[in-house]
């Protein structure tokens, strides 16, 4: 069933521009009660660029992790020029002629761009590989690809620039003549020469009659590169359209139409005094950052992947450095060395990853409640089992967290319950503000309403929220007002009565645009 | 009385039945844990065997030999549980251990038993504190930083007694009755294990300080966004391992009469990691109890105690000992049900 390159090599070069080489259909994927993928479709065709897109959780992702066979699929078909596939690991689609490249490329830091090139491949004489002819092999093959001058053999994997990284990874895929190649946001790393350089070499690879997929935001290269555009929006197939028959109003419409109104229902409240502001702060990640938070206020933050939102919530929250400007908490200036200080000034965090940063998986609802109210739940050293159950069983009761005991392990819990556990654990500390970096992410439907329901509450009893969220009719739904952030920027920010999704992306994705607006929004 | 009313309950609602045994069942399974289950299933058998091929192997004699035997390892496996709880290890126990025992004998014999404990103790507390700031401050990985302080505190222990044995504590008081006195007929070496391993087992389960230990090891970004200190739970961690190594090393000293810079205490390191590993605590951190670990002590000596016991030779016990690790840890990874693909996580 798999094919070797040599047979993939010889498909492609048989196949006429137009044959469909890829054809993915009815492709489902659930990570526990998340349905990632539903009964979603993809055409890659010889000699064409398809591009695939989709808000920031849409499914793509997990689609392209599905074509390599990173993951499985729980359902639905995979077809390589016509013959049927089945993945188990990503060796096995990458002699099949198939090549994702990844966003952010894995380098080897310590050994030549050659071998980086090769690694796995080096090729052999007796015992020894020969470094000459591997080098030589490297030159040829860069030069044949038109990257000569940008790359040189010889350079440390440490030095490349995340440029120079995507070509290395080009350079791998195409070693192995793939017949297929997916490209996951290529550009978000890249400056603009960069950019030329490598629509470049996609525009020759596709009139050597490979298909391509193109996985971007930037609504500008999607209409200069693509031939096809498929969008996807919350794991389904929304549908394709042909690029020179769309345009940019359409393509938002299909990758946010959709009502969840019904789910957010925010009393209004009058804001009172501010809790947080932020005056002009800047480190390695945001830059000039003015921002407030007041008392009762849900104030969302938008903006896609890599815009700097998380990195704006952990400096607020002491994890990372203020380099200049000023953060006041009740118009205090404060100066947060760990988050151990904002803690103790009022401020809870959920973050973004939730098991890797927020939860202990290997124990107890009750620990992980308790964990940073500790020191108030104990007597001298010892902690007061008899208070901390109080606790647990307090926020269990109020929060609707569906768990067997207190002892239950987190790690046992679906992925909603874990999120209100994260709250929970806030919450039991009386917070004035609360940070909270995609409360909703991988949480079910039902789920999703209840948090949005302990937001709206917490707003009510005086809390001032700040809320960092991907899917725009939540952070539209939810918040009072929205501050959109882009390349480590605001970029605007829009009140709750007039705003809409177009506007929110059109501050998010071009961040040239977005500068010009600069001057309407709030400085 | 009572069978009256579970005969009734169980005619009016027949369904409960099933459902009731198991979960008393599994009840004392929670409260006890799967692990030392096993261990106690794995000291029963051992006993078992040993017993019915020497009867030798059940006298009061040979269990206070038992006991003394495993006390001063114990003492290293109880504390080595917490610094892998906490997601670190500590691999320059036995050294410290070594450098204490020589010291308390020369500072002893300088002045005396109170001041050569004293001593030895905060020399220890001294090796604990710089074992965690290299770590800390210069961002060396646990394993490698004690690892190169393992050489340096073995060297340095070496250095003040020439590679020889020093002092003479067999004529004190105090030292006597740490190694072969008794306290209501119960080897004072094992009452020194058993405070320990009671204090360490009251720290990790009724304190803050061992819950945040069990966080920082469990999830250290979690930990660190939920106010913990961790620099400092990291270099008190060190400090008490240091402690205890130094009452290791004491108890070394009291055992063979004077200070012994490297024979009474080289390779005790591995048999800490040794038990704690089977004991259940897992080497990635978060994990672990010290009744687990006392439980696999007590195997680990007992095993040694019975294969001399039938005149296996040591060499083999090496091979027995080595053997039993892998297993019970391969055992515990295939329950956890963890990927076959790569390093173990």
């Amino acid at each position: 069933m798999v094919k070797t390159p040599e047979q993939a090599a010889s498909a492609r070069e048989q196949a006429p521009p137009g044959t469909v080489l890829l054809r993915a259909t009815g492709i489902e994927k659930s990570f526990g009660p998340v349905r990632a993928l539903q009964g979603v479709q993809l055409e890659l065709r010889a000699g064409e660029v398809t591009a695939l897109m989709g808000e920031n959780g849409a499914g793509k992702s997990t689609l392209l992790k599905i074509l390599t066979g990173d993951l499985q699929p729980d359902a639905g078909t995979l077809a390589l020029a016509g013959t049927e596939v089945t993945f188990t690991d990503p060796r096995q689609s990458r002699l099949a002629g198939l090549r994702v490249i990844a966003q952010e490329p894995e380098v080897l830091l310590h050994v030549s761009v050659a071998e980086n090139i090769y690694v796995g491949a080096l090729g052999r004489q007796g015992l020894f590989f020969n470094r000459a002819a591997l080098f030589a092999r490297a030159e040829a093959d860069l030069r044949q690809y038109g990257f000569e001058k940008v790359i040189r053999p010889e350079t440390l994997g440490s030095e490349l620039s995340p440029a120079q990284r995507q070509i290395v990874e080009i350079m791998r895929a195409l070693v192995d003549s793939p017949s297929v190649i997916c490209f996951d946001e290529p550009t978000s790393s890249l400056g603009d020469e960069e950019v030329v350089i490598l629509f470049r070499l996609i525009r020759r690879l596709r009139d050597e009659g490979i298909a391509i997929g193109y996985v971007s935001h930037r609504m500008h290269e999607i209409f200069e590169l693509s031939d096809n555009i498929t969008v996807l929006r919350d794991g389904k197939f929304v549908g394709t359209k042909t690029t020179a028959e769309t345009n940019h109003v359409e393509l938002v419409r299909m990758m946010v139409g959709r009502d969840l109104s019904q789910f957010f229902h925010r009393d209004p409240v009058v804001p009172g005094e501010t809790v947080l502001e932020l005056r002009g702060v800047s480190n390695a990640h945001v830059s000039d950052i003015h921002l407030e938070v007041k008392a009762g206020e849900v104030v969302g933050v938008s903006g896609l992947v890599g815009a700097g939102r998380s990195e704006l919530m952990k400096t607020i929250v002491g994890d990372l450095r203020i380099d200049s400007g000023q953060l006041l908490m009740g118009g205090v200036t404060a100066n947060f060395r760990t988050p151990a200080d904002a803690i103790a000034a009022g401020i809870g965090f959920a973050p973004e990853e939730r098991k890797a940063e927020a939860l202990l998986l290997q124990r107890s609802v009750r620990d992980n409640v308790a964990l940073a109210r500790l020191r108030n739940l104990s007597r001298w050293i010892f902690v007061r089992s008899s208070d901390e159950k109080a606790l647990a069983a307090e926020y269990i009761a109020r929060l609707g967290i569906r768990t067997p005991s207190s002892d239950q392990l987190v790690g046992n819990l679906s992925g909603g319950n874990q999120q209100k556990v994260v709250l929970a654990r806030w919450l039991a500390t009386h917070p004035r503000l609360l940070v909270l970096d995609e409360p909703t992410r991988g949480v079910d439907v039902g789920a999703k309403a209840e948090i949005y329901a302990i937001i709206d509450e917490l707003a009510q009893a005086g809390v001032a929220v700040l809320v960092v969220s991907s899917e725009l009719p939540e952070v539209i739904g939810l918040s009072d007002r929205i501050y959109v952030m882009a390349g480590g920027r605001i970029t605007g920010e829009l009140a709750r009565d007039h705003v809409t999704e177009e506007q929110i992306l059109a501050l998010a994705m071009d961040e040239a645009a977005a500068d010009s607006d600069l001057s309407t929004s709030h400085s | 009385m009572p069978t009256t009313q579970s005969t009734a309950t169980l005619q009016s609602q027949p369904p409960l039945d099933s459902g009731l045994r198991p979960g008393v069942f599994r009840r004392v399974l929670g409260i006890v844990g799967v692990q030392n289950i096993s261990l106690l299933m794995a000291i029963a058998l051992v006993v078992a065997v040993i017993g019915s091929q020497n009867p030798l192997f059940f006298t009061v004699g040979n269990l206070r030999v038992i006991g003394t035997a495993i006390a001063i390892s114990g003492l290293l496996a109880v504390v080595q549980t917490i610094v892998i709880i906490m997601g670190a290890l500590d691999i320059s126990v036995g050294s410290i251990a070594g450098l204490t025992s020589v010291s308390s004998a020369m500072i002893f014999t300088a002045t005396g038993p109170f001041i050569g404990v004293v001593g030895a103790i905060g020399i220890g507390m001294l090796c604990g504190l710089l074992n965690g700031c290299i770590i800390v401050f210069g961002r060396v990985n646990p394993v490698i930083a004690t690892l190169a302080t393992l050489a340096a505190y073995k060297g340095v222990a070496q250095l003040i007694s020439d590679g020889r044995a020093q002092g003479y504590t067999g004529a004190d008081g105090f030292f006597v009755f740490l190694a072969r006195g008794t306290l209501l007929g119960v080897p004072t070496l094992i009452w020194v294990l058993v405070i320990i391993a009671v204090l360490a087992h009251v720290l990790l389960r009724y304190t803050s300080v061992g819950r945040n230990i069990y966080a920082v090891g469990g999830n250290d970004i979690a930990s660190r966004l939920a106010g913990i200190n961790i620099n400092r739970y990291i270099i008190g961690v060190y400090v008490a391992t240091g402690a205890i190594a130094a009452i290791a090393g004491v108890l070394i000293t009291a055992r063979t009469g004077s200070g012994q810079p490297v024979s009474g205490s080289e390779g005790l390191e591995l048999e800490a990691i040794t038990a704690a590993a089977l004991g259940g605590a897992a080497l990635k951190g978060g994990k672990g109890t010290i009744a687990g670990t006392i439980l696999a002590v007590i195997l680990l000596g007992i095993l040694t105690n019975g294969m001399t016991l039938l005149g296996v030779n040591s060499f083999w016990q090496n091979v027995a000992k080595g053997a039993l690790l892998i297993v019970a840890v391969v055992i515990q990874q295939l329950r956890s049900g963890e990927r076959r693909i790569g390093l173990p996580g």
